[in-house]
Formats: C-alpha cells, sequence, structure tokens
C-alpha cells in the first residue's frame, strides 16, 4: 500500500509531513526529557572510566553527541562504517573497555550483523549496542524502519535485548547495560523522548517484566512505546467499561516467562501482545511459545507491525495505518471482545 | 643440535619454521586433511612472528604485556596451532586432537576454544576491524604491545578490510602491523582472477599506510620486514605483503594443482613429512 497524504478525500484533516516526529516520537504537549540516553552515559561515565563511546556517522542522531561533548577524548568517531564500528568495538572491549556503540537499528540488525554475532556475540564481548530508530519510528521507509531488529537479535546467542518503553526508564537501563557483563543491544529512543513511566513508580530491573496497572478483561503484554499505547488505550477503554492490565516486559531477551506466563493464568482475561516489530519473531511470538510450553492458553492477539514492507509517510499516518496508534489498539481491542 | 644458533644454542627461524611445517603435517596426517598447503606457505612468517618478533609469554597467554596476534583466516588455524605448539603455548600432544570432537584446536579457529587464539575468524574479513579496535584500546592504556594481524589476499574482496585500512591510516594506529599472505588462491580460483586486487602496495600506500612487499618464503627478506615494521618512525599503521608459495617445503605438494583445498591422500601425508624432512637436511 503506498502513502497517500489525505489532502483528496480529508481536507479538513492537516496535511501531515514525512518529517513530523522525525526529532521525536513524543505526541503534541506530551511530557518529555531530552536525550536521556547521551545524559545518562555522561553521569555514568563520570566514575565508569573504562566507558567510551563510538559510532559510524550518526553521533548526533544517537544523542551521543552529548557524551562527545563531554568526553571527547573517550569518543570514537568510525566513519559511515558498520562493520567496522562493530569489529573495532569487539578489540577495544578484549582490551577492558566498555564501548557503548550506536547507529541505526537497520545498520547493525542488518548491514553488521555478521560482525556483531562474531566479534561480539560469540567472543562474549563487553559491548554496549544503542540503537536509534527502532521498529516504525522512522517515516523515511523501509531503509530507515527497523521491523525485525528484535527477531534478529533475540537469535542471537549471548546477546540481551531491551525495548525500553520512556526517558525514564532509559536512564535506568544505561548503568544497568554497563552493569551487566556481556554483550547487550537496547532499542534508544533520542531527541524529545516521552516521559510516561514515573507517574507508575516503576522502577527498571533487567530481565524483570513489571505490571504497570492491572484490570480484569484484558492483559497488554507490552514492549518499548507500544506500553506507552498500551497504557493510553487502557485509560480510552474504561470509557466502554473496559478493564485493562499492561505488564511491561522491557527485557525481550532473556525474557521473564515466569511473570508472564503468572500474569496470564489469571482466567477470563484476553492477552494482547502489543510491540513495535513485526509480527514476526519478536515479543509476540516468544510470549505464544512460553505460554504453549506452560500449558496456558488465554484467548490470544498480537498488535505489530505486518509482514510487509512499510510506507514512507509521517508517523502519526503510519502509526494509525499499520495498527500501533492508541486508536487503532482500542478499536482492535474492542473489535476482539 | 642440528639447527641450533652457534651463540645461543636457541633452534634457528629455519629450524622454527621446519617445526611449525612439522607439526601442521602432523596435524594433517591425524584428521585426513586441513589447509595444509597454506600452512606449509605461511610457516616462515608464523616462524618469525613468534620467534624473532613477538613479545610473549608461553605459560601466560593472556598476558597484559604480550603482543596480539590475531588471526583473520580462520582457517589457518592449523598454522597456527602449529606455532603456538613450537611457542610452548600449546602442548605437543595436543596436536593429536586436531579437528576431532571435544578438541581445544578445531578446524577453523576460534577465540573460546584455543589459548593464544585471539579472535574468531572464520567469516572472512573480520581481523582488521578488531585490530583497529584493540590498537585503539591499547593506546587508550598507554601500552606498548602491538596487534599483528594476518589475513590473505582474497579477503581483500571484502569491503570491510577497506573501511579499516582508511580507519587505521586516520588514527594513526603505528602499533598495528598487518600481514597479508599472498598466495594467489582463494575458493573459486586464483585471487588475481577473482577480483583484481593488484598493484597492492600501492593502494595501501596511498589509504595512508608503510608499506614493505617481500618473499614471504624468504627467512631473510621476512626478518627484515618485521624488524622496519617495528623501528618505522612515521604514525602509520604497517603492513607487509608477503608474496608466498603454497605447499612450501614440500616439493611434491608445491608442484600440485594449486586449489583452496589441496587433497592428500592418507598415504601421502607420511611421503610429506619425509620430503620435508630431505629438505631441512639438505
Amino acid at each position: 500500500m503506498k502513502a497517500t497524504t489525505g489532502t483528496a478525500t480529508m481536507p479538513s484533516k492537516p496535511r501531515l509531513t514525512t518529517s513530523a516526529m522525525i526529532a521525536s516520537i513524543a505526541a503534541e504537549g506530551q511530557r518529555t526529557k531530552p536525550a536521556p540516553f547521551g545524559n545518562a552515559l555522561v553521569e555514568l561515565a563520570r566514575t565508569r572510566h573504562d566507558i567510551v563511546g563510538m559510532t559510524a556517522d550518526l553521533g548526533k542522531y544517537t544523542d551521543l553527541h552529548v557524551f562527545a561533548k563531554e568526553f571527547p577524548d573517550r569518543y570514537y568517531q568510525m566513519g559511515m562504517a558498520e562493520q567496522l564500528l562493530f569489529g573495532a568495538a569487539s578489540g577495544i572491549a578484549a582490551e577492558g573497555f566498555t564501548p557503548f556503540v550506536t547507529t541505526y537499528a537497520v545498520f547493525a540488525a542488518r548491514r553488521a550483523y555478521d560482525f556483531i554475532h562474531q566479534t561480539i556475540a560469540e567472543e562474549d564481548r563487553n559491548v554496549k549496542i544503542a540503537c536509534a530508530l527502532p521498529g516504525l519510528t522512522s517515516g523515511y521507509g523501509p531503509s530507515h524502519q527497523a521491523a525485525e531488529d528484535l527477531a534478529l537479535f533475540r537469535a542471537m546467542p549471548n546477546m540481551t535485548v531491551i525495548d525500553p518503553c520512556d526517558a525514564h526508564e532509559i536512564e535506568q537501563v544505561v548503568p544497568a547495560m554497563a552493569s551487566h557483563q556481556g554483550p547487550v543491544y537496547m532499542r534508544l529512543l533520542r531527541g524529545q523522548v516521552p516521559l510516561v513511566l514515573d507517574e507508575y513508580g516503576y522502577k527498571f530491573e533487567l530481565g524483570k517484566a513489571k505490571l504497570l496497572r492491572d484490570g480484569a478483561d484484558v492483559l497488554f503484554v507490552s514492549s518499548g512505546l507500544l506500553t506507552m499505547r498500551a497504557l493510553e488505550a487502557a485509560k480510552r477503554l474504561e470509557a466502554d467499561k473496559i478493564q485493562a492490565a499492561v505488564l511491561h516486559v522491557p527485557t525481550i531477551k532473556p525474557l521473564d516467562t515466569e511473570t508472564i506466563v503468572e500474569a496470564c493464568r489469571k482466567a477470563g482475561r484476553l492477552v494482547v501482545v502489543a510491540e513495535n516489530h513485526t509480527v514476526i519473531g519478536g515479543l509476540g511470538e516468544a510470549v505464544a511459545s512460553a505460554l504453549m510450553r506452560a500449558r496456558v492458553h488465554p484467548a490470544f492477539q498480537q498488535i505489530g507491525l505486518p509482514d510487509e514492507f512499510l510506507a514512507a509517510g509521517a508517523l502519526p499516518t503510519l502509526h494509525d495505518r499499520y495498527g500501533i496508534s492508541t486508536e487503532a489498539i482500542c478499536a482492535a481491542v474492542k473489535s476482539w471482545l | 643440535m642440528a639447527g641450533a644458533d652457534l651463540r645461543t644454542n636457541e633452534p634457528t627461524l629455519a629450524e622454527r619454521a621446519y617445526r611449525v611445517r612439522r607439526n601442521a603435517l602432523r596435524m594433517g596426517e591425524v584428521q585426513g586433511q586441513g589447509y595444509i598447503a597454506q600452512a606449509l606457505d605461511i610457516a616462515d612468517v608464523l616462524a618469525v612472528a613468534y620467534f624473532h618478533a613477538m613479545r610473549y609469554r608461553p605459560e601466560e597467554p593472556t598476558w597484559e604485556e604480550r603482543d596480539r596476534f590475531l588471526l583473520s583466516n580462520g582457517h589457518y588455524a592449523i598454522a597456527l596451532y602449529a606455532a603456538l605448539i613450537e611457542a610452548g603455548i600449546i602442548p605437543e600432544a595436543e596436536l593429536e586432537s586436531y579437528g576431532f570432537d571435544e578438541s581445544r584446536l578445531p578446524m577453523s579457529g576460534m577465540a573460546s576454544y584455543t589459548p593464544g587464539m585471539e579472535m574468531s575468524g572464520g567469516s572472512l574479513g573480520l581481523g582488521l576491524s578488531i585490530a583497529v579496535g584493540m590498537c585503539l584500546g591499547l593506546k587508550r592504556k598507554g601500552s606498548s604491545s602491538r596487534v599483528y594481524t594476518l589475513f590473505s589476499d582474497g579477503e581483500l574482496d571484502e569491503g570491510s578490510k577497506w573501511e579499516a585500512m582508511m580507519s587505521a591510516a586516520h588514527y594513526g594506529l603505528d602499533n598495528l602491523i598487518a600481514i597479508v599472505d599472498v598466495n594467489n588462491q582463494q575458493a573459486d580460483g586464483p585471487s588475481t582472477q577473482m577480483m583484481g586486487f593488484e598493484p597492492l602496495a600501492e593502494k595501501v600506500r596511498a589509504f595512508g599506510w608503510f608499506v614493505q612487499r617481500i618473499d614471504g618464503n624468504d627467512l631473510d627478506a621476512v626478518v627484515a620486514a618485521f624488524d622496519a615494521a617495528k623501528k618505522h618512525e612515521d604514525a602509520k599503521p604497517r603492513m607487509i605483503i608477503a608474496d608466498t608459495l603454497m605447499g612450501k617445503g614440500v616439493p611434491f605438494l608445491e608442484a600440485r594443482e594449486r586449489n583452496h583445498f589441496m587433497r592428500v591422500d592418507q598415504h601421502e601425508w607420511q611421503l610429506a613429512l619425509q620430503a620435508l624432512d630431505e629438505g631441512r637436511r639438505a
């Protein structure tokens, strides 16, 4: 399906552009925090002298420029060369440093996959990978849309995979990544990043799923920015007398199957796994297989990106079209109940 | 002692190279196969690296002050094991396990299996990028250790090699010594015909490297090249391009039709060892 502007059929709606939300995935009026990854890394690096930053011509677009400004002599610009970037990260980690390495998720997951697989994961190097534009957070089309990064990194032995929801969480993920011994892949939200989970008294723990709100009719199991959407959807569904719980699963691997299975065991709830990722190989299928193995069989639905090359266009348009906007989620849930 | 330096009583480099070849042939015989033609061609380079140029402690393979050796072309593992055995890092008896289940000596080199193996090769094109990172790390630590990395001419087809070459010059990595084995043979045929890489020295010089091209089976030339690479004063990465002869040291293998994976029949391993010994006596 090709993108359309919508102006011909809906003249009353403002015309959205591809550049909308390029710097931030925050909705208008939403509380945000600037560059939580870059700022948290700077804070951590003041005491962790083993930390260095590396990027492949995307420092400004991954918030690593904040680190570069503060610690110019600990920052390595590797040019627009992702294979070199990850190979060199392995080498510098072998010498005892802890590199935080950034690029776009598409380039890490697709172009440099073998380099990450062989020089970092197989050798179990202490490399921390933080990648911007995960899932559908760019309107540039498939070249920039990493719809499959979780599937690829989940399949890589030794790799820990984290999909944080907001600025509050990213600030906590950064030191947790550094404390963990071994390679980690984190989906990075950059720029003005929404602030949501602080309202829930949330604390990130590596490998732990957390129930953010309870509800008797629906259980959202979600990660990343789809947790934010699930929380919004849960609030709106109250108007329809639908009580929705939200279980946030930021660590995709290792998966907290115990907490997930227990939450899904509760009788009478529709389980909806929601993720900013293709429905193939991500959180949805991971949860489904965990439930099958545990012989827990609730009514089950997936919200995620379709198995197709996604269109270019404005993110709000695309999120609506592919079913991951709050409105689309509410509509889907109501249709399933 | 035959093949010993009269002043130090240490084996000569020629004797070391002979023993590296012998260890490799013995492993080939154990497994019935192996990248033996490459092992024989690179034995002189490895002898000079391990018994003339590099700093290391056999009893402490992860000694912090050691020079690092990254084998990018993982299928040359048989050659590196042969050198590591001669260096005393791997016990000689272990060569009997080459390529068998549970062995520390798998046919393609991996860091997690073998003492002295600093990277997991096999997927060609990785080593120079890792070397760049190690060199940056060593400089950060103020270490005087060097990083040596060996790769083959076929690997030059991989774009990552050229990414790494650009960055090594950009960062002035004078602690990096890359060795290219030009035996002009890769999987599908002669390397120069698969993808032309010449004039290699001129290309790499233009990338900002200090480059030497030598006969990689002339021990004196190899020693001189390693010495010059270490002594060179410019803040440039160093490359030694070593033209080598596959099967070197075993005349009937030198003459055999060139192939990436040279076939050696079971009865020929002993003949090869005999031919090697005859060459040593001569």
